[in-house]
């Protein structure tokens, strides 16, 4: 699609610099604007899927079953003074957010949403986005930092720790998954796993034959590690130590208000979608349908890549979703046994499955 | 490398000290060295007060100590000033005073559960907990038209007797109840991740509990066998039939504070055969025959404990003879509990110190009066 931009915006121009940046601004638009209208929603849902857990209603003023409350709150917000306190860092303080968020951001021109579109379809792409990843951690050190306050430092010391050490078990698992798909693009990785669904990654993926059969068990077991490691990432229960508000208030954004918090909100909504998103992209075939396309069946060209949005965000939001579930059902854990789950579980596990992957794959 | 201790304070502004304590933590990274509790946010010379109003007029002012439990602190008092008095309360106002009691002791223990969970994270039982709760409230309500400050208990009698419905309604709710205990059970105490985090975090052994004066589950929770309502039977405990549990250690080691929770989640089910009890063999009678016109105690002084849901509580009134008491001393349970903070929590983490705090169930407005 962004080909086809190129060459419109070139003759346009008569400049196929101008037209390749063009393009590639406007193609933000619909992921910012997706990111927007999906952290809307899914802070809707988180409500209400908590509520119906709880036995309470939830939010039921504001539109059809509150859906429009979070609009509400974020008008709200956006309204709200900025409270900037005299012995916090300045410019450390206001630039923690956008770095938070950009990287967040950043990291989803890497997901191909449909094989139409896809922001950036880098050869390396999920290196690409675990280093952008890592750069949040950076983002939540300066807010902790900054903020000058012992619960945020807490806060986000915690958080550093905590996601430094679960790119570990995720990184060897992506590695597995490298491994059975010989690509780092995501986008070739999705193709991989095109048609029916026992080509996905869980069912061993597009190898055939003996081997298939073989790597069925240590696909799960991949999976698992790779859930239970990127829920530690993102930060959420039972793994929300960094900002468990009955120890340390609101963690590293404690100090924050209006905009900025806002920021941090959005980008960690983001951040669920994205790890769903990579859930699903590497173990149950991205955007491919699980039955064939009704476009195919019916020869609408132009229905495939809204069926292909229809499966993506739907196994997405499904990831969301347990995310949910798990943080209403399950007590927090605490930040030693955190460190035990990752360095004395999860990391052998992730190396024992990597080696007997790689084996399975050698033969 | 020269490190230095942290000065952390934790509250009076904080999500999990159960109201306005401020703790101060001494810490080495994520180390607790030393607690310090600092109380007195809620002070309201309560017990000054007193000194000043006549005996029945003091009875709203128990209410406002542990809010959580009026019932029981309206109890107290009235025993303490019936046994001045030597007042001798018809058959049923007994009857009607515990099973209120015991109900108050269920909902008391269902907010210190329900809280305990909040404060490591589980947010959706303390949610069913007191949607339950609110039902005992609402057989409150029914009884007396308050839900949380009642004024129910007077000397020598009751405010008012029961609704016609209480009796159908208290059964219902029994019925009702006994299932979602199972549920919490189910949903946290056996949760994997829970035990974890409660099991072997601020053991306090029986000698040591004695040694701080813990009463009530804290006590109990420790292995301790001790229950005011068999020990030192009041009003009429001593004619019905149920277990004091302690804690065993089942998932980690005795006076742990999975043991102080499930000590709780037990007494529940005690109560609730107490108050099935009671309700069977309720007799008739008026509750307001033996209310004195005028309160007026001989001189002499007394103290009066009972089995409160938090632990012992004690009145201790000196009477000059005239209508208003020359001084009400209370001997709040929760003061107690807090006090053992600093040796419970001592080398534990910044997130035990939580627990541990949510697990001796401490109710502000009682520390400080």
């Amino acid at each position: 699609m962004q080909n086809y931009l190129i060459e419109i915006f070139t003759e346009f121009f008569g400049n196929e610099l101008a037209a390749q940046i063009t393009t590639y601004v406007l193609s933000t638009v619909p992921v910012l604007a997706f990111i927007v209208l999906f952290v809307l929603f899914a802070v809707w849902l988180e409500r209400k899927v908590s509520a119906h857990m709880q036995d309470r209603l939830g939010p039921m003023r504001v539109g059809w079953h509150g859906v429009l409350q979070t609009v509400a709150d974020f008008i709200k917000l956006v309204q709200k003074e900025d409270i900037v306190a005299d012995a916090n860092d300045k410019a450390l303080f206001n630039i923690a957010p956008y770095v938070v968020f950009v990287s967040t951001l950043a990291t989803f021109a890497l997901i191909p949403f449909t094989s139409i579109f896809i922001g950036s379809d880098a050869n390396i792409g999920i290196f690409l986005i675990l280093s952008l990843s890592g750069f949040v951690v950076a983002g939540i050190l300066m807010a902790g930092w900054a903020s000058n306050n012992k619960y945020s430092l807490y806060g986000s010391l915690r958080a550093a720790a905590q996601i430094v050490s679960y790119e570990i078990p995720t990184a060897l698992v992506v590695l597995t998954m490298i491994m059975v798909y010989g690509t780092m693009s995501l986008g070739e990785v999705t193709i991989a796993q095109t048609s029916y669904f026992w080509n996905w990654g869980i069912f061993g993926g597009p190898i055939l034959g003996l081997g298939k059969i073989l790597l069925v068990p240590f696909m799960f077991v991949a999976f698992i590690i790779l859930f239970i490691s990127t829920l530690a990432e993102k930060n959420r229960t039972p793994f929300d130590l960094p900002e468990s508000e009955s120890e340390l208030v609101a963690g590293f954004n404690t100090e924050y208000s209006g905009i900025k918090f806002a920021m941090f909100f959005l980008s960690e909504f983001a951040n669920m979608f994205l790890i769903g998103s990579i859930l699903v992209i590497f173990f149950f075939g991205g955007y491919n349908s699980p039955f064939g396309y009704l476009g195919n069946l019916l020869e609408i060209e132009w229905l495939i890549p809204i069926e292909q949005l229809f499966w993506f965000i739907g196994k997405g939001m499904f990831f969301v979703f347990v995310d949910m579930w798990l943080r209403w059902t399950l007590p927090r854990v605490r930040v030693d046994q955190l460190m035990t789950i990752c360095w004395k579980y999860l990391i052998p596990y992730a190396f024992f499955n990597l080696l007997i992957v790689g084996l399975i794959l050698l033969v | 490398m020269k490190t230095e201790e942290m000065i952390l304070n934790m509250g009076p502004q904080h999500p999990s000290t159960h109201g306005v304590l401020r703790l101060e933590l001494v810490l080495d990274g994520e180390v607790v060295h030393d607690v310090k509790p600092h109380i007195g946010y809620l002070h309201r010379c309560m017990e000054k007060h007193c000194e000043a109003m006549t005996y029945p007029q003091v009875v709203p002012y128990t209410d406002r100590m542990d809010y959580l439990a009026a019932m029981y602190n309206n109890f107290g008092y009235v025993g303490a000033v019936e046994k001045l008095m030597d007042i001798k309360v018809p058959e049923r106002v007994e009857y009607i005073r515990v099973i209120m009691g015991e109900l108050q002791r269920i909902a008391s223990h269902l907010v210190a559960l329900g809280t305990f969970g909040l404060d490591l994270g589980a947010f959706t039982p303390f949610l069913y907990l007191f949607r339950d709760r609110e039902k005992i409230l609402d057989l409150f309500e029914s009884t007396c038209g308050a839900r949380l400050l009642y004024n129910y208990m007077w000397v020598g009698g009751l405010s008012h007797d029961i609704h016609p419905d209480f009796i159908r309604k208290t059964k219902e709710f029994i019925a009702y109840f006994r299932p979602t205990m199972v549920e919490l059970n189910k949903l946290l105490t056996y949760n994997k991740i829970f035990i974890e985090r409660t099991a072997n975090i601020g053991i306090c052994p029986a000698k040591e509990a004695i040694n701080l004066g813990l009463t009530g589950p804290n006590l109990r929770g420790s292995g301790v066998k001790f229950d005011l309502r068999k020990d030192d039977p009041y009003s009429i405990y001593d004619r019905f039939e149920f277990d004091i549990p302690v804690g065993e250690g089942k998932v980690g080691t005795v006076g742990d504070c999975w043991d102080r929770y499930y000590v709780r989640v037990q007494e529940v089910e005690e109560s609730l055969r107490i108050i099935e009890q009671a309700i069977n063999q309720i007799p008739d009678g008026d509750v307001k025959s033996e209310v004195p016109r005028r309160v007026k105690p001989p001189v002499g002084s007394i103290y009066h404990r009972v089995e409160a849901p938090k632990g012992e509580l004690g009145y201790f009134i000196i009477s000059d003879g005239t209508v208003n008491p020359a001084r009400v001393k209370v001997r709040a349970p929760s003061f107690v509990s807090l006090s053992a903070i600093g040796q419970m929590a001592k080398g534990y983490l910044v997130a035990d110190v939580v627990a541990i705090l949510g697990s001796l169930d401490i109710v502000l407005g009682e520390i400080d009066r």
